[in-house]
C-alpha cells in the first residue's frame, strides 16, 4: 500500500522575504549572476506592464501577463546554454527573452502579426503554444533527438498547474522517463487555471509528487525565490546531461494580474489574496533586498535601468508600428513547402482583392 | 417577449431545460464560478449547485469522455469546449466514441449529449480560438451539427438539441454573441434540427450561409434589393444533416447558387451542398455553383483575418460573377 501521507515533500527555499539566505544551502550562483537575473526580472516586469497598457489602448491583441512569475521564468531559463531548447506556453516570454528571443518578436506576436511566431534562425525556442500541455510532448521528442544525435543539450518545457490535468502532460512524463530523456518539465504553479483553483484541478498535495508515479525526480520550489529556482534547475540540467533522465519541477508562484486581458479575476479570487502575494511575496523585491544588503544594487541603479529599458521599448514599438503590416497573401507561403495549384489560385485571388483595397 | 442577445437566449434555454429536467448537468472549464469565459453560464452554479454545473479539471478529452459515460447511465450532459479550436483534444471521444455508440451497440445505448462551443472569426483572438471546424463532424456519421445565427434560433435549436436522443454539436458564433438583439419568447420552444430557413425570398440567385456570416449576407442582400436585384438568402442553421430540399426548391427558382462560410474551402459544407445540388438538381442550374469561404490555410492572425474571411468585396465579386451567366 502506498500512502500519500507517508511521503515527504519539502519545498526548496533559499531566500526569505527580506532577502536573507535561509540556513546553509549550497549555492553555486555568483552575486554577479544574481544581479544579472535581477535585471532580467525587472525588464520582464516593465515589458509586461508596457504591453498591458498597449492592449488597453487597442494597440495589442489579447495578452497574457506574467507579472509575479518572473523569478520562476528567469531563474530557470538563466540556467540554460544556447544549445538547450525551450518549449514555452503563452505566458513565458520572460523565459524566452532570457534565452534570446528578441523583444520585437514578443511584441509583434502580441500584436497579431503574421511573422510574430517566426523564431529567428539559430535560436532553440519553439513558437508560443496555445494548446495546453501540447509542448510538453514536443520537448520530450526534442530531447529524444538530442540523445539520439549524441548532443549534450537538454530541453525545458514551461506550462501551468492546469496543464497537469491534460493527457499530453502525463504521456510526456511517462515517455521521457521510460527513455531517460534529457528534459525538464517546468511547471509554474500559479494556483489558478483561469478561474479554477488548484484544489479543483487535482486532489494530490503537490504537483511535484506526480513525478514519483513516473519514476523520475520531482522537486517543489518556492517559485518566487529566484536563487532556489535557479539552483534546482541547474541540478536538473546536470542530471539530464549526465544521462539520469527527466525532472519535474513545480515552482509555486502567483500571477498578480488577470489570466489574460479578457479576464476579470475579481470573479474568482479575493483582493486580500492578491495583495498577500503582490505586496509580501514579490520576487523582484526579494532579490532586490538581497542585492541591496550586499551593496550591489540601489535606487539609482533601479531607476536608471527602468528609464533606459523604457526608452528602448518605446523606440522599438515606434519602429514596429511604423512598419507595413504583412498582408494575407503572404500567409499562403507557409502552408506547405511547395504550394499546390489550387492554393496558388487562392493566393492570386487574395492578391487581386488586396490590390483592390482589401475586404471592405 | 423580451429583446435578448444570443448569450442571453442560450443561457435562458439552459436554465429552462435544467429546471424541467433534473438529469441535465453542465460541465466544462471555467463554466461554474466564472460563469464561462463569455458568461453564457453566468449564475447557473448558484441556481443549480456544483453537482449540476461542474467546473472540470483542464482536459477536454475527460470532459467529453465523462459526459458520454454520464449519458450512458441516465444523465443528459451538456459539456462545453471553451473554444472550438480545442476540440481536436477530444476528437476520439466525439468521433470514435459518442458518434458510434448507438451503432456499435445496435441501438442498446445512445449518447444524448449536447456539446456547446464558441467559434468563428472577426474578433482578433489568439491562435486556435476562431477556427470553424464543423466539416470535421459533418464527416462523422452519428453526429448532428447545429449552427444558429440569431438569438431566437439559438434558443430554439438548443432546446431541440437537448431533447434530441443523439449527440449534437451546438456551435455558437462568438462574433454574434452580443452584437444582435431580437425578440425571444420567455418560454420553451423548439426550432427543428435539420431545417433551413429562407431568410429572404428572391429569384435572381440563391445564397446559402450559416453562423457568423449571416448578418453580413443579410446586409448585402438588402443592398442588392435597392438596385432591383432580388437574391434569395437561406440560413442553413443545421449543417449536419443538410436540409437539401429547401436549397433545391430555391435553386429551381433562381437557377444560381453560391455558398458562403468561414471554414476553409476544401471539403467544407459548401462542397457537400454543391455535390448534392449537382446530384439532385443540376438541370435547374444555369451557372456554376460558387463558394466564398476562408482560404485553405490555417486560420490566420488577427491583423489579416478580415481579408481572409468572406468579406463584402469577395462576396459581391462572387454575386457579380453568378449573375453574369
Ligand atoms: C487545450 C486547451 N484547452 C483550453 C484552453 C483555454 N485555456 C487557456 S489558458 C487556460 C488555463 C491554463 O491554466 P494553467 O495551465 O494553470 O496555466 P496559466 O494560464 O495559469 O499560466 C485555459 C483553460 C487552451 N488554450 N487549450
Ligand atoms: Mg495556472
Amino acid at each position: 500500500m502506498f500512502n500519500e501521507n507517508e511521503l515527504t515533500f519539502t519545498q526548496v527555499k533559499m531566500l526569505d522575504e527580506e532577502g536573507n539566505i535561509i540556513g546553509n544551502p549550497t549555492i553555486t550562483t555568483s552575486d554577479e549572476q544574481l544581479r544579472e537575473m535581477y535585471e532580467w526580472m525587472k525588464k520582464a516586469r516593465i515589458l509586461d506592464q508596457k504591453l498591458l497598457r498597449l492592449q488597453r489602448q487597442g494597440r495589442l491583441g489579447t495578452y497574457a501577463p506574467l507579472s509575479g512569475q518572473e523569478a520562476a521564468q528567469v531563474g530557470s531559463a538563466y540556467a540554460l546554454t544556447k544549445e538547450d531548447w525551450v518549449a514555452p506556453s503563452y505566458r513565458d516570454h520572460a523565459a524566452s527573452m532570457v534565452h534570446g528571443l528578441p523583444l520585437e518578436q514578443i511584441i509583434s506576436y502580441s500584436k497579431g502579426h503574421l511573422y510574430g511566431g517566426k523564431i529567428p534562425e539559430g535560436l532553440r525556442i519553439l513558437p508560443v503554444q496555445i494548446i495546453i500541455a501540447a509542448q510538453t510532448l514536443h520537448a520530450t521528442g526534442i530531447a529524444y533527438s538530442s540523445k539520439y544525435k549524441g548532443e549534450n543539450s537538454v530541453a525545458i518545457t514551461y506550462f501551468g498547474d492546469g496543464a497537469t490535468s491534460q493527457g499530453d502532460f502525463h504521456e510526456a512524463l511517462n515517455f521521457a522517463s521510460v527513455f531517460k530523456l534529457p528534459v525538464i518539465f517546468f511547471c509554474q504553479n500559479n494556483q489558478y487555471a483561469i478561474s479554477v483553483p488548484l484544489e479543483r484541478q487535482m486532489a494530490s498535495k503537490t504537483i511535484a509528487q506526480k513525478a514519483v508515479a513516473y519514476g523520475m525526480t520531482g522537486v517543489q520550489v518556492d517559485g518566487n525565490d529566484i536563487l532556489a529556482v535557479h539552483e534546482v534547475t541547474k541540478e536538473a540540467i546536470e542530471r539530464a546531461r549526465n544521462g539520469e533522465g527527466p525532472t519535474l519541477i513545480e515552482a509555486v508562484t502567483y500571477r498578480f494580474g488577470p489570466h489574460t486581458t479578457s479576464d476579470d479575476p475579481t470573479r474568482y479570487r479575493s483582493e486580500e489574496e492578491v495583495k498577500q502575494w503582490s505586496q509580501q511575496k514579490d520576487p523582484l523585491i526579494r532579490l532586490r533586498k538581497y542585492l541591496e544588503n550586499k551593496g550591489l544594487w540601489d535606487e539609482t541603479k533601479d531607476n536608471q535601468l527602468e528609464e533606459s529599458f523604457n526608452d528602448e521599448l518605446n523606440e522599438l514599438i515606434d519602429v514596429i508600428e511604423s512598419k507595413q503590416i504583412p498582408t494575407v497573401d503572404e500567409a499562403f507561403d507557409y502552408v506547405y513547402e511547395n504550394k499546390h495549384d489550387l492554393l496558388v489560385e487562392q493566393q492570386e485571388e487574395a492578391k487581386r482583392f488586396l490590390a483592390n483595397g482589401g475586404g471592405e | 417577449m423580451a429583446e435578448m442577445t444570443m448569450i442571453q437566449a442560450i443561457r435562458q434555454a439552459l436554465e429552462i431545460e435544467m429546471k424541467r429536467d433534473e438529469r441535465i448537468v453542465l460541465l466544462g472549464e471555467d463554466i461554474g464560478r466564472n460563469g464561462g469565459v463569455f458568461r453564457v453560464t453566468d449564475g447557473l452554479i448558484d441556481q443549480f449547485g456544483e453537482h449540476r454545473v461542474i467546473d472540470t479539471p483542464l482536459a477536454e478529452s475527460s470532459i467529453i469522455g465523462t459526459a458520454v459515460g454520464m449519458s450512458l447511465n441516465g444523465l443528459r450532459p451538456i459539456p462545453e469546449i471553451q473554444f472550438f479550436g480545442f476540440v481536436y483534444e477530444t476528437m476520439d471521444q466525439i468521433a470514435s466514441q459518442a458518434a458510434r455508440m448507438r451503432f456499435k451497440s445496435a441501438g442498446r445505448y445512445n449518447v444524448p449529449i449536447v456539446i456547446r462551443s464558441p467559434y468563428g472569426g472577426g474578433v482578433r483572438t489568439p491562435e486556435l480560438h476562431s477556427d470553424s471546424l464543423e466539416a470535421l463532424f459533418s464527416h462523422t456519421p452519428g453526429i448532428k451539427v447545429v449552427m444558429p445565427s440569431t438569438p431566437y434560433d439559438a434558443k430554439g435549436l438548443l432546446i431541440a438539441a437537448i431533447r434530441d436522443e443523439d449527440p449534437v454539436i451546438f456551435l455558437e458564433p462568438m462574433k454574434l454573441y452580443r452584437t444582435i438583439k431580437e425578440e425571444v419568447p420567455e418560454e420553451a420552444y423548439e426550432v427543428p434540427i435539420g431545417k433551413a430557413k429562407v431568410v429572404k425570398e428572391g429569384y435572381h440567385a440563391t445564397i446559402v450561409g450559416f453562423g457568423p456570416v449571416m448578418p453580413l449576407l443579410k446586409k448585402i442582400v438588402d443592398e442588392y434589393e435597392q438596385e432591383g436585384i432580388h437574391l434569395e438568402l437561406i440560413d442553413l442553421r443545421t449543417v449536419a444533416p443538410i436540409d437539401i430540399d429547401t436549397i433545391l426548391k430555391s435553386v429551381e427558382k433562381t437557377e444560381r447558387l453560391m455558398i458562403v462560410h468561414e471554414a476553409v474551402k476544401t471539403n467544407g459544407i459548401g462542397a457537400e451542398i454543391a455535390a448534392l445540388v449537382s446530384e439532385k438538381g443540376v438541370f435547374s442550374l444555369s451557372a456554376p455553383i460558387l463558394r466564398v469561404t476562408g482560404y485553405d490555410t490555417p486560420y490566420p492572425v488577427g491583423t489579416i483575418e478580415d481579408d481572409w474571411l468572406p468579406n463584402p468585396k469577395r462576396i459581391k465579386a462572387a454575386i457579380h460573377e453568378l449573375l453574369s451567366y
